[in-house]
């Protein structure tokens, strides 16, 4: 058992590299007695090493200077990456401007009092100036205050490209500052202006569902996603007939084949006849009628007598029973 | 079209400089959560070390379906997690039919995950079910001892790995001053086997002894468990020279030239470059002596530098 300790002081760690069980005790906590034991032998070694550090003397105990770690382990998150130099920096580096540090309160030779570099009551503040002398590079025709306004606007737009552009040069290296973020606001414009349109799920659906009627088979082998809803109409658009039906009201043949007579009737005579209008224009006639109480007499038009279709009694029953309503 | 954000408040700016990435690195934060089922000696297990590492660590009380470590899909929920919490190591703890009191242990390289190791956990012993007097008890956060025994720790992988990973779980923050009052911890892992390590976690106490070192005496406190290592996942190759990157700043300059000396101390050389004395221009001629000057140029240079030497 060649105990040869190798100590981490930085980890506070003893390693044993060459401890062999040759024979594991039986119990468990005989076990747990030797490892505790041996443990004890370690911890004594990283101790000496430890308090044989010279140490000064501090309110709550000594404190001792400890190595870094020998045992090397990983990092957590990557290294930062060193940030590339803005563009004044380059031109400072360039013409060898030193940057000096100012201070915060300055002179003001008007008042006779120390005030701000900047902010609330600043020296030198240009809303405060009363008269602005003309020059003889002025042009006649302009405000010489609107001109300060904008020139100052002009400042704060450029410092602030600036600012981005050298935000943008940091976040292509990988340096941008921890508390920046870069968003897009808009897309980048390609050939159209347009913005592509956010389709809905109803909108998704429907068009799924054209596409697999559009195919020959009507959609009806298409394999569906989960989640997806069965086709509003399952089959084909087609409809055929049952080959033995009795004659009668129900008859779907003879109604089959009276709508399309009709319709070929309708097309043909120059009398096309609308129902609900008649109905309508008789109910209008009739309220007027009963509201100026005039014997006014209903103009029946050749239309209304000219009664063939079979749903004469029913426009018979309409009118009265709305005036029964009332 | 770009627009810069930047927090609005003071404090989300200084949240977000402290998750910045930096040379010198802050320490590491845990996660701890579970999975579908859990047992109750790995609800035991989960609450204790969430007690040991209290100062740096984040306990979900929730099951967490989809967390699958060793699955290539199941682990984005746990990438998610850590980026949230700010926690670098995971703990993730399960127990099933085939794998009984299962923890997984993870960490994690700038919120993917670095590597992994599985161990079942046997024989707990939690800190409630050991006695011991209560004014040896370790405070919370305080810099732990360890001792690795057992040549497992060389020859085996898995137990390798292990030892790296419980080093980095519980060490806490790097420190390069400690103060010796405040050592009260010990944590023991013996390798019993090849694939069993026996864990657990000791009260250190100081007894005096007649020279400048104590005396170290061992309690067994807090929690101690076998473990049984199950599978691991070492990092890649390239992610892990990555990891392992040390900052060209913080390695420590040789000084050239300097040597210590047992009698004269420190002792340096200085290498002086050769200075030509006689050839530098110099800022002041004397234009006094004009015979002599004119006799010089008529008899040539050399003559006129030997007579400025003799000077």
């Amino acid at each position: 058992m060649g105990e040869e300790h190798q100590i981490d002081l930085g980890n506070l760690t003893a390693f044993d590299p060459h401890h062999q069980f040759s024979s594991l005790p039986d119990n468990r906590e005989d076990l747990v007695k030797e490892c505790i034991a041996h443990g004890t032998k370690l911890i004594q070694a990283v101790a000496d090493a430890l308090f044989n550090l010279p140490s000064t003397e501090d309110a709550s105990g000594p404190v001792v200077p400890l190595p870094p770690p020998s045992t090397k382990l990983p990092r957590e998150k990557p290294l930062p990456k060193p940030k590339p130099p803005t563009k004044w920096e380059l031109f400072a580096k360039k013409k060898g401007i030193q940057n000096k540090k100012r201070d915060k309160l300055v002179f003001d030779e008007q008042t006779g009092s120390w005030k701000r570099r900047y902010g609330y009551d600043r020296v030198n503040d240009d809303n405060d100036i009363p008269i602005i002398e003309a020059k003889m590079t002025d042009e006649p025709g302009v405000d010489p205050f609107a001109k300060r306004r904008s020139d100052k606007k002009e400042r704060v737009n450029k410092q602030e490209k600036n600012r981005l552009y050298n935000l943008k040069e940091a976040a292509k290296v990988g340096a941008l500052p921890s508390h920046v973020q870069l968003a897009a606001t808009a897309l980048p414009i390609t050939g159209t202006q347009t913005a592509p349109r956010k389709v809905s799920k109803d909108e998704l659906q429907n068009v799924a569902g054209m596409a697999a009627t559009s195919t020959a088979s009507g959609g009806k082998f298409d394999k569906k996603l989960a989640g997806e809803k069965p086709p509003k109409h399952e089959k084909k658009y087609r409809k055929f007939l049952p080959v033995v039906e009795g004659s009668g009201m129900g008859s779907l043949e003879k109604q089959q084949s009276d709508k399309i007579l009709n319709k070929l009737m309708a097309k043909n005579s120059h009398e096309i006849f609308n129902v609900g209008k008649a109905v309508d224009m008789y109910n209008a006639k009739s309220d007027k009628k009963r509201r100026n109480q005039q014997g006014k007499s209903s103009s029946t038009s050749s239309k209304l007598k000219v009664k063939k279709s079979p749903y004469k009694n029913a426009s018979k029953k309409k009118p009265t029973s709305k005036g029964k309503s009332k | 079209m770009l627009r810069i954000k930047t927090p609005k408040s003071l404090r989300a700016k200084r949240e977000l400089e402290k998750r910045a990435p930096k040379l010198v690195e802050r320490g590491k934060k845990t996660l701890i959560l579970h999975g579908t089922k859990t047992s109750n000696t790995l609800n035991a297990v989960l609450t204790e070390i969430y007690h040991l590492k209290k100062d740096n660590a984040v306990k979900y009380s929730r099951r967490n379906d989809n967390i699958r470590p060793f699955e290539s899909g199941g682990e984005t929920s746990l990438e998610f997690y850590s980026l949230k919490t700010d926690c670098s190591l995971f703990v993730y703890g399960s127990h099933s039919k085939k794998r009984p009191d299962n923890l997984v242990i993870g960490r994690t390289y700038d919120h993917h995950i670095y590597d992994l190791v599985e161990i079942g956990v046997e024989n707990f012993k939690s800190m409630s079910s050991c006695s011991y007097d209560k004014k040896l008890a370790p405070l919370i956060g305080s810099k732990p001892f360890f001792a690795f025994i057992g040549e497992g720790f060389e020859n085996v992988e898995e137990l390798k790995h292990l030892k790296e990973v419980l080093l980095d779980l519980f060490r806490g923050q790097v420190v390069s001053n400690l103060n010796l009052a405040g050592l009260d911890r010990v944590y023991v892992c013996t390798a019993v086997s090849s694939n069993k390590v026996l864990f657990t976690h000791c009260a250190l106490r100081l007894k005096k002894s007649g020279t400048v070192v104590p005396r170290v005496e061992l309690v067994e406190v807090g929690p101690s468990m076998d473990l049984v290592v199950r599978r691991h996942r070492l990092p890649d190759e390239g992610l892990k020279k990555e990891a392992h990157k040390v900052p060209h700043e913080l390695i420590k300059k040789k000084e050239k030239n300097v040597s210590k000396d047992a009698i004269a101390g420190k002792i340096g050389k200085i290498y002086v470059p050769d200075q030509q004395v006689g050839s530098a221009s110099l800022p002041f001629t004397p234009k006094g002596v004009k015979r002599e000057r004119r006799e010089a140029k008529a008899k040539g240079e050399d003559k006129k530098h030997a007579e400025k030497k003799q000077k």
